[in-house]
């Protein structure tokens, strides 16, 4: 465990989202906070893909964002190579921003439209004053080149190019400042399948020559298989389960986990039947109490209504889950 | 082939521009028989969309069907005025969009919205419309449908807004639904249950259902043919279970090949390279040939048609087949 490149124990961040203050007096409310994330606590090993998965709504962008430091957490701590995020200022924080970058979901919007490829993709190396001068220019033909464009691209405008190519761009940039650790936000959820394929190889590819460490986000299950080496299940905000990507396929723990791999459309038409899946996220400015999951939970007890689960660990990592801890105990 | 519920002939629609005239849909033939589920698929700017907005005449202007003839049970409705055509929509055939929160309108309630529609299409009294929506928001799965029906689109969420969209688009009872990515905004756990009802509800009232998606999952557990466009043309139209297991067409193997499964384990995928052209930009002969591994002269010159392949009527747009007679002789014989 002395390898864990990212620890986050306890992570928790909520919203404030009450109405202005003088309603709030007038209508004698409440102040109303919406907990996106609630107590989450995970590692990523170095070198390793660390997946989330989870419905809209789950929590998974916020902690992208939590996990860069787009957003401060409320609670909880975030500590990157031993370095804690939290209080870190300075050029010590300076220094651990060059070492995680972050890809987008969305490569029309996370591209300024007004500049050349060649600016968008040098920024970060002159943020960080890496390099100087022509070497500039022709790092940003190697990262061009590594990312399967050519380095005369470096003069066009985003415009000129497809979604698949975008995206390219903001790999090209997330890797000029020679980071260790990239956060994925849903890299190819905006992209065509064929043309997802060919950017899924590509990172692959560069995590190998680079040794690069992935978070990678994303709510298509079998994208996640194809990427990820541990996988961490969310559900409003609170981690349900994490396994090995392998484990987690074959053999699902948590309830929520099996409904999820059941509602996978399924491809090789095995004439597989599927368990109807019942009802939807609940809101979560009033998440159900105890268990998230009992509402929709074909193995909820009376117990699952009133207290929060525990983590019960399992083969490659653990669930929450009353269910499994009654097994545990039975056996 | 006479007893097709709708059938498609050689459809063309064109954008004239300033830079001169786009062809988006080009020479696409298909038939959809009562009671079938078709899937279309294809990528982004495959022309998936515009084929379902030709056939409900619901063409953006400066489109327009330059070609072709589009025939409901037998009779043409391409070349319908504005008045008859409005009349057939909605009746004959009903509509399902991706985003349900912009096919509803926000300021009617959803009662409001279904008898508005229910009315149209029938002659009956407001109260015996509103019966009847409530049934149908019943049918479609919405709990506690009498009292929802008098919430605004707002109050539901996004699955249940869909739900609401399919109710309308089977309020008059139509012969076939044109259903345009209606999982495509929606989680899975919620598009599974979507899938299944539209699955459901047109076999009970024997619907046909021409389902237009990116996504070859939801192809493969609904439809009962699927046809996969690329650049506005027909590549491969067949039984979903044979295009699916053995695709013929190249364009079809590699985009199977490209979908992460959950089965399969850690290899590459297959990676089909560039992408789709731009319309001002297809291609001489077979649009496909840049990206095609296996193209060849003819590729470059001459633009393949759809040949039959076997007896279930899989069609192949690509110069590697040739058409098996058999079926053609048996015809002639008999």
């Amino acid at each position: 465990m002395a390898d864990a490149l990212l620890k986050i124990e306890h992570l928790t961040r909520y919203f404030d989202i009450s109405k202005p203050f003088l309603n709030r007096m007038l209508e004698r409310d409440e102040k109303q906070f919406l907990t996106a994330v609630a107590d989450v606590s995970f590692e990523i090993k170095r070198g390793e893909t660390f997946a989330l998965v989870g419905e809209s709504g789950s929590g998974k962008s916020t902690i992208a964002k939590l996990v860069v430091g787009l957003l401060a957490a409320s609670e909880g701590t975030i500590e990157f190579d031993g370095h804690k995020m939290t209080g870190t200022t300075g050029t010590e924080m300076r220094d651990l921003r060059r070492r995680f970058q972050m890809i987008f979901q969305d490569p029309f919007a996370s591209l300024n439209p007004r500049w050349r490829v060649g600016d968008i993709i040098a920024e970060p190396i002159h943020t960080f004053g890496l390099l100087k001068g022509a070497d500039v220019t022709n790092r940003v033909g190697e990262l061009l080149d590594t990312v399967g464009l050519s380095a005369k691209d470096a003069e066009k405008f985003p415009h000129e190019f497809s979604g698949g190519q975008r995206q390219r761009i903001a790999i090209a940039r997330a890797l000029s400042s020679k980071p260790e650790f990239i956060v994925c936000d849903e890299p190819t959820s905006a992209l065509d399948v064929s043309v997802q394929a060919q950017i899924l190889n590509l990172m692959k590819d560069l995590q190998d020559e680079m040794g690069l460490t992935y978070l990678f986000i994303s709510h298509d299950l079998s994208v996640v298989r194809h990427m990820a080496s541990r996988i961490g299940v969310l559900y409003l905000g609170r981690l349900v389960e994490v396994a090995d990507g392998k484990t987690l396929f074959s053999s699902p723990q948590h309830p929520y986990t099996q409904m999820l791999l059941d509602a996978v459309p399924d491809l090789a038409l095995s004439g597989r039947r599927r368990k109807p899946v019942d009802g939807e996220i609940p809101n979560p400015i009033n998440p159900p109490p105890g268990c998230a999951f009992h509402p929709r939970c074909p193995l909820a007890m009376d117990r699952c209504k009133v207290d929060a689960p525990h983590q019960v660990a399992t083969e490659t990592g653990y669930a929450a889950c009353f269910a499994l801890e009654a097994e545990a105990k039975a056996s | 082939m006479t007893d097709a519920l709708l059938s498609v002939r050689n459809l063309r629609v064109e954008f004239p521009t300033r830079r001169g005239v786009l062809t988006a849909i080009d020479d696409v033939s298909f038939d959809i028989m009562p009671g079938e589920v078709l899937g279309v698929v294809g990528e982004s700017g495959a022309g998936k969309s515009l084929t379902g907005a030709a056939i409900i005449g619901l063409l953006e202007p400066p489109g327009r069907i330059a070609g072709g003839e589009i025939l409901l049970k037998g009779e043409r409705i391409d070349n319908l005025g504005a008045e008859a055509m409005r009349r057939i929509r909605g009746k004959r055939i009903g509509m399902v969009f991706q985003d349900p929160l912009t096919s509803l309108n926000p300021l009617y309630t959803v009662a409001q919205q279904l008898i508005e529609t229910i009315r149209t299409h029938a002659d009956i009294s407001e109260s015996e419309a509103r019966k009847k929506a409530i049934a149908l928001l019943d049918r479609v799965g919405i709990p506690a449908a009498a009292r929802r029906i008098d919430d605004y689109p707002h109050h539901f969420s996004g699955g249940m807004r869909q739900r609401v969209v399919i109710a309308l688009a089977l309020c008059a009872e139509p012969e076939l639904v044109i259903a345009d990515e209606p999982t495509t905004a929606l989680d899975v756990s919620v598009q599974s249950q979507i899938i299944d009802l539209i699955k459901e509800i047109c076999a009970e009232r024997g619907a046909a259902v021409m389902l237009i998606t990116h996504d070859m999952g939801v192809i493969a557990e609904t439809a009962d043919r699927v046809a996969v466009l690329y650049a506005g043309r027909i590549a491969e139209i067949g039984p979903v279970r044979q295009v699916i297991t053995a695709p013929e067409h190249p364009y079809t193997a590699g985009l199977m090949g490209s979908i992460p499964t959950l089965t399969q384990t850690d290899a590459r995928l297959v990676q089909i390279p560039g992408a789709m052209p731009r319309l001002n930009a297809i291609p001489q002969g077979c649009a496909f040939n840049p990206r095609c591994e296996k193209a060849f002269d003819r590729c470059f010159k001459e633009r393949p048609a759809p040949v039959l392949r076997d007896a279930d009527g899989r069609k192949v747009a690509c110069w590697l087949y040739d058409a098996i007679d058999t079926p053609a002789k048996e015809q002639a014989n008999g």
